[in-house]
């Protein structure tokens, strides 16, 4: 028997990624390095208006005068910020107006990656603003949500044809000065979505975005807008990988969220991005700042997120529940194998009367993986009858990797009721001979066993990221058990 | 001033006066526990005082405690007058080895010493370390860490004297040991004590520990108390803090438990302006048993803080922390626990728990219980809740005729009662249930068992 089990373990952790390869595209791409004429030069590429390129500045010169933080449980390499390329744009020819005028190497890409942006994406029902490296490509059922007054579109369209959005938005929920790279995000986001739901308007099929990083030494940097009117909801998408990569690369992204009164804004995440290789070597860095602002009375945020990818993953979306009545909520499956590590969880803030958070955190590591779950639940002094429930379950695949849990509970409020509880534990074994007596071998009992772990969070995803995220955990850490 | 130049100002205040005093902290101690002052001072000058910028001390930020200026601590106190006959601290039907600390010096009882039982050693640090280096020498240093921790560097640089308790091999102590400590001054004071409890193979100790002000002036203690128990052994360390609210408790508790052995401690901070327990517990054998648990009742602004440090090296241990506490008026608690499980301590079995009741709304409590496990065949837990007294089980108290107040004490009596109920000496522990009680009516005068005259610090 653990003779088995070490040939599935040693099956599954040599495992490489499935989505690696690297498109040749011709990207338009500037030199190395940060300073303010390359900040002035994005800027001027992008035919960006002057306030934008007074932001970039500010945040820059603020970033200039910062540390980069040291506090997680995390082990980084260096990283030298002027090794990095800060702008790279696949060339686009003049005036794309159908798919037929697509880059056919492009195309494929998408293809290859599944990415619905043709008729049979029309069936899959999904609305695409795909980012390939830092400019959106193209844009499919633009028109038909148009039509209902919703505003979905790359951040530099919106910055040409929506400038005062932008200008009111942008920077409201995460500040340039919010930390040390949300400062170099807010000096050199390249691209990146945004979304505005007029008041009282429901999303009429799910928007999605798909991520990712193609060019050779591209760091990304992309910066996601969401904004929701009175009584509308929307349910957002997004999903990453990335092909094989020699150099680590960063990935310091910002999504700002802002709901209004009874507004409802579901966020859901599938990331899986180059972990780097089974020693360890290359892999995504993956920094990144997300953050909800629920300012109107019964306003709701919630992340979902399935963490697979990245050598090295560090983010904490977050929700300040600001109006009265407001709920936030973090669904999240952490996944570590090999040399990954992870530092993720959130924070919620109640601020408004009778707000309420839920936290659910299933952390799984497996190899010489670390996986930390770190969070915050702050209950300030006036937030009356706030009620929070935290849970951060950790299980531990081997005895070489490790599951931390490091919560943070603020309460300056009597009426607070706050609840936390961490467990971790081994996968159980009895659970595994169960399946075994039943004729389940074990390589299927341990999908069975970690895919019911984490089904409370996989069953918050919507239905077609829900298959994917499956199939996503089976691959990762499956039968990892030692 | 931002908060770094003020570290440094306070900073070079003490290093300055170790510097200046270095002959005379030396005098009379051995060379091995001499040489060890200036590492110590190297240390605390590269770390400086914690503020709330450390990560330990995110909710503590010690520099306003340090900034007051102490009077010349180093000398020990003369009096006048025999705190034997004066301070009794007794716990009725309970019979101890009493022993006081006067401001961080060993006070020599005028009347004899007590008989021990063969080979037992209660006496000063001070005297210890001149009679018995070899003894000291092993254990000495070895447990607290003044190498990453500036204020036990700071200790380790200071210290000059503290309670030494030795319990030979397979030896049982007939009664607990009662250390009592006394802060009076006529100035604001300083103490830096250092004790050690040494516990051989087999042996078996209680060591009940009472912290009081006699003084209204502000006091400073910053203490560190290494306990080394070995293979088997038992260790009971029973703590009652109470002192007054112009007072700073820093204590910092390092303990070395060897294989089978089984320690409890129990923290109940009854009172005190800003306290700071400090708990690093490591357990260095197999199959050790370690409960850290702490009651803590805070009013007024005072300002409680609990870290717990809990290190499983080996396999097959089990510990539990519960940390439960009651804050009143703008009273500010923290709590930080971590439990870490080593690569190899499989079948560890921990638990950590933090329960708090906030009275008013401008109570504040911060809690960090955490988890750092790198080994899979555990089972870890821990929980934290914060919250008010249930409305459900007050609604039913008072049906039953039970007035509002009364049944709200009834239920944070009932709360406080899962630490109190765990103490493994019945007398205390009843002494304990009545002191918590009288502590929530707020009818405790920490001066109950006190005669001297020195106003009403309780007032302060």
């Amino acid at each position: 028997m653990e003779k088995n089990k070490d040939n599935i373990l040693h099956k599954y952790t040599q495992n490489e990624y499935k989505h690696g390869w690297v498109t040749d595209i011709e990207s338009d791409t500037i030199p190395k390095g940060l300073n303010e004429d390359v900040i002035r030069m994005i800027s001027k590429k992008k035919n960006e208006p002057q306030f934008l390129l007074d932001f970039r500045l500010k945040a820059y010169r603020y970033w200039k005068e910062m540390q980069m933080p040291s506090w997680a449980h995390l082990s980084i390499p260096e990283i030298n910020y002027q090794d990095i390329v800060y702008y790279s744009a696949p060339k686009q020819k003049a005036g794309t107006k159908s798919m037929d005028d697509v880059d056919p190497e492009l195309q494929k890409t998408f293809d290859r990656l599944g990415i619905p942006i043709d008729e049979q994406k029309r069936l899959a029902g999904v609305a695409v603003d795909a980012v390939m490296d830092s400019s959106s490509v193209k844009t499919t059922f633009k028109e038909k949500l148009a039509e209902k007054g919703i505003i979905f579109c790359s951040f530099s369209e919106a910055v040409q044809n929506h400038p005062d959005l932008i200008k009111e938005y942008m920077g409201t929920v995460v500040p340039y000065t919010d930390n040390y790279f949300a400062a170099l995000n807010s000096a050199v986001f390249s691209d990146g979505s945004f979304c505005y739901i007029p008041k009282g308007v429901k999303t009429p099929m799910e928007l999605s975005t798909y991520f990712r990083i193609n060019a050779a030494n591209t760091g990304q940097f992309e910066r996601t807008l969401i904004v929701a009117e009175d009584d509308s909801y929307v349910s957002y998408l997004e999903g990453c990988t990335a092909p094989i990569r020699d150099n680590n690369q960063l990935h310091a992204a910002i999504v700002e969220i802002v709901a209004k009164n009874n507004a409802h804004v579901k966020y859901s995440t599938v990331q899986n991005w180059y972990p780097g290789d089974k020693n360890g070597k290359g892999g995504i860095y993956n920094f990144v700042t997300k953050r909800g602002m629920a300012q109107g009375n019964n306003s709701k945020i919630s992340w979902t997120q399935v963490e697979t990818g990245s050598a090295i993953t560090w983010k904490y979306p977050s929700v300040i529940l600001r109006g009265d009545n407001a709920v936030g909520e973090f669904y999240s499956v952490a996944v570590t194998n090999n040399h990954q590590q992870a530092d993720t969880g959130t924070k919620m803030i109640h601020i408004g009367k009778n707000t309420k958070s839920t936290i659910v955190s299933k952390g799984i590591s497996a190899g010489y993986s670390n996986n930390s779950y770190r969070g915050l639940v702050k209950i300030t002094k006036n937030a009356e009858n706030a009620r929070n429930f935290s849970q951060c379950d950790s299980m531990l695949m081997g005895d070489k990797c490790g599951a931390h849990t490091f919560p943070y509970i603020e309460t300056n409020n009597k009426t607070a009721i706050v609840e936390h509880e961490a467990t971790t534990s081994k996968i159980g074994e009895d659970q595994i001979f169960y399946c075994n007596q039943r004729g389940i071998n074990e390589e299927d009992a341990i999908g069975l066993i970690v895919n019911g772990y984490a089904k409370e969070v996989i069953n918050k995803l919507p239905m077609e990221f829900a298959v994917e995220a499956q199939t996503l955990l089976q691959i990762s850490l499956e039968g990892s058990v030692g | 001033m931002s908060i770094d130049a003020q570290s440094i100002d306070l900073k070079d205040r003490y290093l300055d006066y170790f510097y200046k005093n270095l002959e005379y902290l030396k005098d009379g101690l051995p060379a091995y526990i001499n040489d060890k002052r200036e590492k110590a001072i190297q240390t605390f000058q590269k770390k400086g005082i914690p503020h709330n910028k450390n990560e330990a001390y995110k909710y503590t930020d010690l520099n306003s405690a340090f900034e007051k200026q102490y009077k010349n601590y180093m000398h020990p106190k003369k009096i006048d007058f025999n705190l034997d006959d004066i301070f009794k601290c007794d716990v009725p039907e309970l019979n101890t080895h009493v022993v006081l600390l006067l401001n961080g010096w060993f006070y020599e009882n005028k009347t004899p010493r007590r008989q021990l039982p063969n080979g037992v050693i209660i006496s000063s640090f001070r005297e210890a370390a001149n009679k018995y280096p070899s003894l000291i020498k092993k254990h000495y240093n070895q447990y607290a860490d003044s190498e990453s921790e500036s204020l036990t560097a700071l200790n380790t640089a200071f210290a000059q004297d503290g309670v030494f308790l030795y319990v030979p091999e397979g030896k049982v102590m007939d009664k607990p040991v009662q250390i009592i400590n006394l802060l009076l001054d006529e100035e604001d004071g300083m103490a830096q004590h250092r004790n050690l409890f040494v516990i051989e193979e087999s042996g078996e100790a209680k060591v009940i520990v009472c912290d009081h002000t006699l003084s209204e002036k502000n006091f400073l203690t910053n203490s560190v108390t290494e306990m080394y128990v070995g293979q088997n052994a038992n260790l009971d360390f029973d703590r009652v803090q109470n002192e007054h609210n112009g007072s700073t408790q820093i204590s910092n508790i390092y303990l070395h438990q060897e294989k089978d052995s089984n320690v409890l401690s129990n923290t109940i901070t009854l009172h005190g302006g800003l306290v700071r327990n400090n708990f690093y517990m490591q357990l260095k054998g197999e199959n050790c048993e370690n409960q850290t648990l702490g009651l803590y009742l805070g009013d007024r602004s005072q300002h409680i803080d609990n870290y717990v440090h809990i290190d499983h090296a080996f396999p097959n241990c089990r510990s539990n922390q519960l940390f439960k506490g009651v804050l009143d008026d703008m009273a500010t608690g923290a709590f930080s626990g971590r439990i870490l499980v080593r690569q190899d301590a499989q079948k560890t079995e921990a638990y950590q728990a933090n329960n708090n009741i906030l009275l008013t709304d401008d109570a504040k409590m911060n809690s960090k219980p955490q988890l750092e496990i790198y080994a899979d065949d555990v089972k870890c837990s821990h929980g934290g809740t914060s919250g008010q007294p249930n409305e459900n089980a007050l609604f039913y108290l008072r049906s039953r005729g039970i007035p509002y107040k009364e049944a709200q004490l009834l239920l944070m009596y009932a709360f406080a009662h899962e630490i109190i109920g765990q103490i493994r000496t019945p007398p205390l522990q009843d002494r304990i249930h009545e002191l918590v009680e009288k502590r929530l009516r707020g009818e405790l005068s920490r001066c109950n068992y006190c005669e001297i005259d020195c106003g009403d610090p309780g007032k302060n």
